[in-house]
């Protein structure tokens, strides 16, 4: 670039180059911060308000009066959640399905906490907190929790069955193997105020 | 030219400070509120919880955001300030039915949230200071002949108007109120209750724009960063600007 | 440059390269920027250009993200407000931000457009640029008219209501004018959602485009100076003035230093200062609107107040429209009303000092009469007519005035 001489009225001053080049490099980098601070409110604003977040508040479900075998349906942050009392013989049925399963033992970490890693998914064994809808695509399952043949499987032992691609879980959610689902049913944070009352949305006390 | 730019800065002064049209009354006490006063804050609140908020909604303000704001732990504001059956995330709503109020009233109670901002402080203050007693009833120097009765009375006491008669230039004589006597104490000295009035002020101040609270604080940080950013950007224009000949 | 280049440097020329056969960029970074031949006796004036550009990019930005919050909707516009002021993450600051923003970029456009005066920028063969300035001003005033009445608070809902009714004076047709303009038989829910669309589509796009114009004309003439000195007369060997700088890296480095100082102003008012003493954000604009309320006094934002003030001036609604009308419009005309052989005012006699001086005392002083409720009409129609005069007269002293000999070269 050398080869344009400067103008008549520009002598570039040669005394001290790296005197300019600091300047030029402190300022840029000052206002590089200016600019990543400014940018930071922008992207900000764009988190869950305050509004948002009290909507998205924790939900307390009573689930005394809840039959074993039944599900109920509850809204949390847009999304339904599904609690259900398993029987023994759902609970039983868990065991038998291992080598159905894609992932039995819940290696993925991020579709439950940490308290609802173990076989029945769940805090107490019988009570199911799930967030029902598919890790497919978010449809939401139909609920099947008889035992018996179905169109679908032969010897289905209870579970979801997700009519958009027919994905299938068994009742803790596990997702079968070669269906298009691949991880299992998401549990949400919850924990038990007493007996009767869930809330879903807050970790147990001690729980991280 | 300096002489141009001299009168051009001192009439775009002149407009810039030119007097504030925010109150609508005459003479307004000046409300000397602190909204960076935690406990003058927590009182308020307090205090516009007991006697305003019967009436009176902040259709804006969480209880939620006040216990964080005003350093309250939760429990407190269950137990002292949230009134009926609200819940923490609510807004802080009067209980009394909208519609019917107006009957009550003649005119529904409105809602302060954001009083602070359109009447000013000053106006909040000297309004809750300026109640005296008719034969009548109750009368406000600040906004004449309030749908408002003075909830405040036992704390402030009752006030009458001194009055003097004036005549203007048509021969029409008049009575104009000189000033407010204090007839008989409430349960606080005067001091007291312009402490109390200030406190309610202040926190209407908070509710009518919470961020007020945090806002000052960045903008200190926000003009030193600006500042040495500046001083960096002068070094560099005068270093670039050696190269140009005179 | 061409030393055993590694592979990154190999990898960036080959982008380069790739863009700058498909898309001139270098050549429109010379001709804007390091080709861009400056005068290099810009003074302090010369700041408001690049300011009024930063205020553009800053309103563009954070009118974006407020319009993610916002609800154009009578019942819910004025609690949507209050939604970002208090449960939107950092929404107080984006609206002070572009609540502050419109005042500074009328101050700054004030400033520029007094430069522009003082020197006489918009001689030939600047005349376009002055033009497409002026049309910049219109909508800009139009811009923010409406972005006034979004918020939806007794002052956007009377303002409106008043600014809108001036339409009704236009004969024949004024009434059918209003409603249409309205939407509605009142200002109602339609108004405010066509002026939302206005304001944050239409409006800008037309901003955005006359900017850009108004840049491409300055930048095929060349800019003026203070000294009205045409740096073009004098050239190197190279055609290149001989006055000149190249606009970067010089004027960048002047105009970021120029931005530092702008933006502490800036920063003061919106983190300490946001409701300008009422003036830029009015008390009464915290009341919803309620339409059958008519607050005390409805006086237009600070920067609208000179032609407001005209307005009150004549004492017919139809006249005082067109005259409010023509304050502005008689600004296209600038560049012919000016007959002097010279541009600066730095050559001109005390006849054309004393005219612009008195001239901006006048558009100062109808700027505070506008403000005030009881302004007395002797003085509304005294600075009316003198801020006529200056346009009117213009021709006169400027035809008859003796200016002092232009320098050759700029001095500095």
């Amino acid at each position: 670039m050398s080869e344009t001489e400067p103008l008549a009225s520009v002598q570039p001053s040669a005394d001290d180059p790296s005197r300019r080049r600091l300047l030029l490099a402190s300022t840029g980098v000052v206002g590089a911060v200016g600019v990543g601070a400014a940018a930071w409110p922008f992207l900000a604003s764009l988190r869950p308000s305050e509004k948002a977040k009290v909507i998205g508040a924790p939900v307390e479900v009573f689930i005394g009066n809840l039959e074993p075998g039944q599900l109920a349906r509850v809204q949390w942050r847009g999304s339904t959640i599904g609690i259900m009392r398993r029987t023994e013989r759902m609970l039983a049925d868990l065991d038998k399905l291992d080598d159905r399963l894609r992932d039995p033992e819940s290696s993925n970490l991020d579709q439950q906490p940490e308290y609802a890693r173990n076989q029945h998914r769940s805090i107490r064994p019988e009570i199911l907190v799930l967030n029902v809808h598919c890790t497919h695509l978010g449809c939401i399952p139909q609920a099947i929790p008889e035992v018996g043949a179905q169109p679908f499987d032969a010897n289905w032992l209870g579970g979801f069955f997700c009519p958009c691609h027919r994905s299938t879980f068994d009742l803790a959610g596990r997702v079968y193997a070669g269906v298009p689902a691949s991880s299992n049913l998401l549990v949400p944070p919850y924990s038990f105020i007493d007996d009767e009352n869930v809330i879903i949305g807050v970790d147990p006390e001690g729980a991280a | 030219m300096s002489g141009l730019i001299r009168t051009l800065a001192a009439a775009a002064l002149l407009v810039a400070t030119g007097p504030s049209l925010a109150a609508g009354g005459g003479d307004l006490d000046s409300a000397g509120t602190n909204v960076f006063d935690r406990a003058s804050l927590q009182r308020g609140a307090a205090l516009f919880v007991n006697y305003c908020m019967g009436c009176h909604s902040l259709q804006y303000q969480r209880y939620q955001r006040l216990a964080e704001d005003l350093d309250l732990s939760e429990a407190m504001v269950d137990e002292f300030l949230v009134k009926g059956n609200s819940e923490l995330t609510d807004y802080m709503k009067s209980s009394m039915p909208y519609e019917e109020s107006a009957d009550w009233f003649g005119k529904a109670p409105p809602d302060l949230s954001l009083t602070a901002r359109s009447r000013g402080p000053d106006w909040i203050y000297t309004f809750l200071r300026s109640y005296y007693l008719t034969d009548t009833g109750w009368n406000n120097t600040v906004l004449e002949n309030p749908a408002m009765p003075h909830v405040l009375w036992d704390l402030q006491g009752t006030q009458r108007a001194l009055t003097e008669t004036v005549t203007d230039e048509d021969g029409n004589s008049r009575t104009r109120i000189t000033s407010l006597e204090l007839d008989s104490g409430g349960r606080l000295s005067p001091a007291e209750y312009d402490r109390t009035v200030r406190d309610i002020t202040a926190f209407m101040e908070y509710v009518a724009e919470p961020a007020i609270l945090k806002r000052e604080r960045i903008g200190v940080w926000v003009l030193l960063f600006l500042a040495v950013f500046t001083f960096l950007a002068y070094l560099l224009y005068v270093e670039y600007w050696k190269d140009v000949k005179k | 440059m061409s030393k055993a280049a590694g592979p990154i440097s190999r990898g960036v020329d080959a982008v380069d390269d790739w863009v700058n056969q498909r898309a001139s960029v270098k050549s429109f970074y010379r001709q804007h920027l390091s080709e861009y031949w400056a005068p290099k006796n810009f003074n302090l004036w010369y700041f408001f250009g690049s300011l009024s550009l930063l205020v553009l990019v800053n309103q563009l930005l954070t009118g974006i993200f407020l319009t993610m919050h916002y609800k154009p909707d009578a019942e819910h516009a004025f609690a949507s407000v209050e939604y970002i002021m208090r449960d939107v993450e950092w929404g107080w600051l984006i609206r002070y931000m572009h609540s502050t923003g419109a005042s500074l970029f009328f101050a700054v456009v004030y400033l520029h457009m007094f430069r522009a005066l003082m020197y006489g920028s918009y001689k030939k063969p600047r005349e376009l640029v002055w033009i497409l300035g002026v049309a910049i001003f219109l909508i800009l005033m139009a811009e923010s008219f409406m972005g006034y009445v979004l918020p939806w608070g007794q002052m956007s809902y009377w303002g409106a209501q008043v600014i809108i009714s001036l339409f009704g004076a236009v004969p024949y047709v004024g009434e059918g004018l209003v409603e249409w303009i309205r939407g509605d038989y009142f200002v109602a829910d339609a108004t405010l959602n066509r002026f939302f669309a206005l304001h944050v589509v239409a409006l800008p796009m037309v901003l955005v485009l006359l900017v850009v114009l108004h840049l491409a004309a300055l930048h095929e003439v060349g800019s003026n100076n203070p000294d009205g000195v045409d740096i073009k007369a004098k050239k190197d060997a190279k055609g290149r003035p001989l006055d000149a700088v190249p606009f970067h890296p010089y004027y960048t480095v002047k105009d970021i230093f120029g931005a530092g100082v702008f933006l502490m102003i800036a920063a003061f008012i919106v983190f300490f200062w946001p409701e300008g003493g009422g003036k830029f954000l009015k008390p009464d604009n915290f009341v919803m609107a309620n339409p059958l309320v008519t607050p005390d006094h409805i006086p237009p934002v600070w920067y609208f107040t000179p032609f407001y003030a005209i307005l009150q001036a004549i004492p017919d609604k139809l006249l005082g429209v067109i005259t409010m009308g023509v304050a502005v419009l008689i600004l296209f005309f600038v560049p012919w009303l000016d007959r002097s052989p010279v541009r600066s005012l730095r050559y001109r006699s005390w006849v054309s000092r004393v005219a612009l001086g008195i001239f901006v005392v006048a558009f100062v002083r109808l700027g505070m009469l506008g403000l005030s409720q009881d302004s007395s009409t002797f003085e509304l129609r005294l600075w009316t007519f003198v801020y006529f005069a200056f346009f009117i007269l213009m021709p006169v002293w400027t035809s008859f005035e003796k200016t002092k000999p232009v320098p050759e070269r700029v001095t500095s």
